[in-house]
């Protein structure tokens, strides 16, 4: 009995390692991208995934922000002051999103918030700035709940309807499939809209979903549910999910559970990093994804950022969540010069008003603050992405 | 021959759970030892695992080692590793209240989870590997990485258990083990026997720590703690301080998780595991081979 209580205690003690392993994954201190500060600022908070799971789509959002800022005070900033970046890491966390949020609000006072980069995360930060009226433009969550918070909510990228749509008409007329799979990560909501969609898009145009899958982020082993998606034999699969976790599943699913080079994997923004060649190695050859941008797009703004991008961050290429940071740090600079001020209110009306070109698309929000823009669909092949086609949206 | 499809998936979700299960197999040996030996629940384990995985990652991308020796540098540093461990941290503590020791090792877990976050960050990292071979046995598909997982932890468990059998340590051990008083007045050095236990148990988590990076492809600084978790869940399960127990356990947990998953549940494959501690600790707190054997290591 002495024992029983003891492993109880002991479990108890255990379950609280992992909660605080929740809470404190990063003591890493976070660089502030603005000027120094001085009386005459204007203060922009960000909330973004410096660490944790999808660090690397937090620091390409930073570089574009900062990128964006420093372009804009060096042209003398806006309404004659400079603009200071407050950034705030959410660890790629709810919780941490949501403190973030109080914090750069109450706290720093900033005048309007970037961030964040997952629609988890920005869904946990959203209410916050709504009660506070604080405007929030997210870079780069596609979850359509994001800007459904309320009305001082915006985006700078699409939504899932439209991704999921473009990749399952993508899989449809260019692949030729009548059968898909999908795998879910039941722990993200981008994840769970994006299923929703494409099995909706899919069935509609006489496909048939014949393997429905879930796995939550943090999981290491999908050997269990590949081999269930291989033996329903699907043509596609479909993993609207992020690149840490797709990576892994790319390699395992050839090289542990051995698909066959026929199997098209397929995916979305999500997959957009550098580590997803890392973990999965040659698997990643021949799959596509959608996407927000290319570098390989033919104009003279792309360019001229993507030259600008390199001078900066020692010859990185920007990869598309730095593109719709970029834009997004221009959409609000933008707004303040046209409202004149940073009050609330009319800083709001005018975001909702914003006209500009960005690098990532013309972006001119709808009626429910999200952005209609296109999509690149992009092959991933010999360890690099690929231009492979641009869908414009109907 | 031919196999169903239904077959097929069958021995190859077998396959998949076997290879997980090795793995529990061998964390929860580390910990069935140093329970079986000073009743204390190394709750640090799972992060030397961790630390295992992390040491094996820069014996290969730094001084580019092979598999196997990097297998064996990683085993003797975690090994080296236990030994300091238990000095510093467990030993003072030896005789005081055992929830003491037990706070320790949370205390130690957390060290060794933020000290590695703080040194090489958060970002996951890719393990370096070659290209897996892959058989195709009836239509069931064998990859190169699952038969080096399971070779080398039965090799492993091969050799620990000649170690605790046959030879003059393991049976100082197997005497600490069942009462260390009477250990000492026959002149065996308890705190060497102690030592040694931490630094075999520590040796096979490093091991599994570095067959999980080339299974699986990854190394992180928080891997350590479900993997922990989990080779704990397979220790009790098997009965806490009897080695074959922690063997079986962790098979049987290997399988049950993966046949969760394989009937479409895999959300709920980490709650099974949990499930199945709840419901040992309530029917059976002895383990499933808590009353067959008495032998302790």
């Amino acid at each position: 009995m002495k024992r029983k209580l003891f492993l109880i205690i002991a479990l108890l003690m255990v379950a609280s390692l992992v909660l605080s392993a929740c809470t404190s994954k990063d003591p890493a201190p976070v660089n502030n991208g603005g000027d120094k500060p001085t009386g005459e600022t204007i203060k922009i908070g960000g909330i973004l995934e410096m660490t944790g799971n999808i660090a690397s789509f937090g620091q390409s959002s930073r570089n574009g922000i900062v990128l964006a800022f420093e372009e804009i005070n060096a042209k003398g900033g806006v309404l004659g002051k400079q603009i200071e970046f407050v950034l705030e890491d959410n660890k790629s966390i709810q919780v941490e999103s949501a403190t973030a949020a109080q914090k750069l609000i109450q706290q720093n006072g900033v005048a309007a918030i970037l961030g964040a980069v997952a629609s988890s995360n920005t869904l946990a930060a959203a209410p916050i700035a709504q009660d506070a009226k604080i405007p929030l433009i997210s870079p780069s969550s596609t979850n359509p709940a994001v800007t459904e918070v309320g009305d001082y909510i915006f985006r700078s990228c699409f939504i899932d309807p439209f991704q999921g749509v473009v990749m399952s008409k993508f899989a449809i007329e260019n692949l030729g499939a009548k059968t898909a799979a999908i795998m879910t990560d039941n722990n993200s909501d981008y994840s769970i809209g994006l299923t929703e969609v494409f099995k909706e898009a899919f069935t509609a145009a006489g496909g048939k979903i014949v393997s429905e899958v879930a796995y939550v982020s943090g999981d290491t082993d999908f050997n269990s549910i590949l081999t269930s998606v291989k033996n329903a034999g699907p043509e596609v699969v479909f993993i609207p999910g992020y690149y840490d976790s797709v990576g892994l599943i790319l390699d395992q699913a050839k090289n542990n559970v051995g698909f066959s080079s026929d199997i098209v994997f397929l995916g979305t923004d999500g997959w957009d990093s550098p580590t997803l060649f890392d973990l999965a190695g040659d698997s990643a050859n021949g799959t596509y994804f959608s996407n927000h941008y290319s570098p390989d797009a033919d104009s003279a703004i792309v360019k001229d950022f993507i030259a600008s991008y390199k001078a900066k961050f020692n010859g990185a290429i920007p990869d598309a969540l730095a593109a719709t940071a970029y834009d997004a740090a221009y959409m609000i600079a933008a707004a303040i010069e046209s409202a004149g001020t940073t009050d609330a209110a009319a800083l709001r009306d005018a975001i909702a008003a914003v006209q500009l070109e960005g690098v990532s698309g013309n972006i001119k929000l709808n009626e429910k603050r999200d952005p209609v823009k296109s999509a690149v669909v992009i092959k991933i092949d010999g360890g690099a992405q690929t231009y492979y086609s641009t869908v414009e949206p109907n | 021959m031919d196999l169903s499809a239904k077959t097929i998936e069958f021995l190859q979700q077998l396959i998949n759970g076997i290879s997980l299960g090795s793995v529990y197999a061998l964390v929860a040996l580390g910990y069935t030892m140093v329970y079986g030996i000073i009743k204390l629940i190394n709750f640090a384990h799972g992060d030397v695992f961790m630390l295992g995985a992390v040491f094996g990652y820069f014996a290969i991308t730094m001084f580019g080692l092979s598999f196997y020796p990097a297998l064996i540098v990683s085993m003797v540093i975690c090994a080296a590793l236990g030994v300091v461990m238990e000095r510093i941290a467990y030993k003072p503590l030896r005789n005081s209240h055992r929830v003491a020791s037990l706070m320790t090792a949370v205390g130690l877990s957390l060290f060794f989870q933020n000290f590695t976050v703080y040194r090489i960050g958060a970002q996951p990292k890719a393990f370096p590997r070659s290209a897996p071979v892959n058989w195709n046995v009836f239509g069931v598909n064998i990859s190169s990485r699952q038969v080096l997982i399971l070779a080398t932890a039965v090799v492993l468990m091969i050799a620990l258990h000649f170690i605790v059998q046959k030879t003059k340590m393991g049976k100082a051990m197997r005497a600490v083990s069942f009462d260390r008083d009477a250990a000492m007045l026959m002149g065996i050095n308890v705190n060497n026997t102690i030592s040694f236990t931490f630094a075999i148990g520590s040796a096979l988590a490093g091991a599994a720590g570095v067959l999980v990076g080339q299974y699986y492809g990854v190394v992180n600084p928080l891997m350590g703690t479900l993997y922990g978790l989990k080779a704990f869940v397979a220790a009790v399960l098997g009965g806490i301080g009897i080695l074959p127990g922690a063997m079986l356990g962790g098979l049987f947990l290997g399988l049950a998780e993966t046949g969760v998953s394989a009937i479409g549940y895999s959300t709920f494959r980490d709650a099974v595991a949990f499930a199945i501690l709840i419901i040992i600790l309530i029917f059976k707190p002895a383990g499933i081979l808590g009353k067959n054997t008495r032998e302790k290591v």
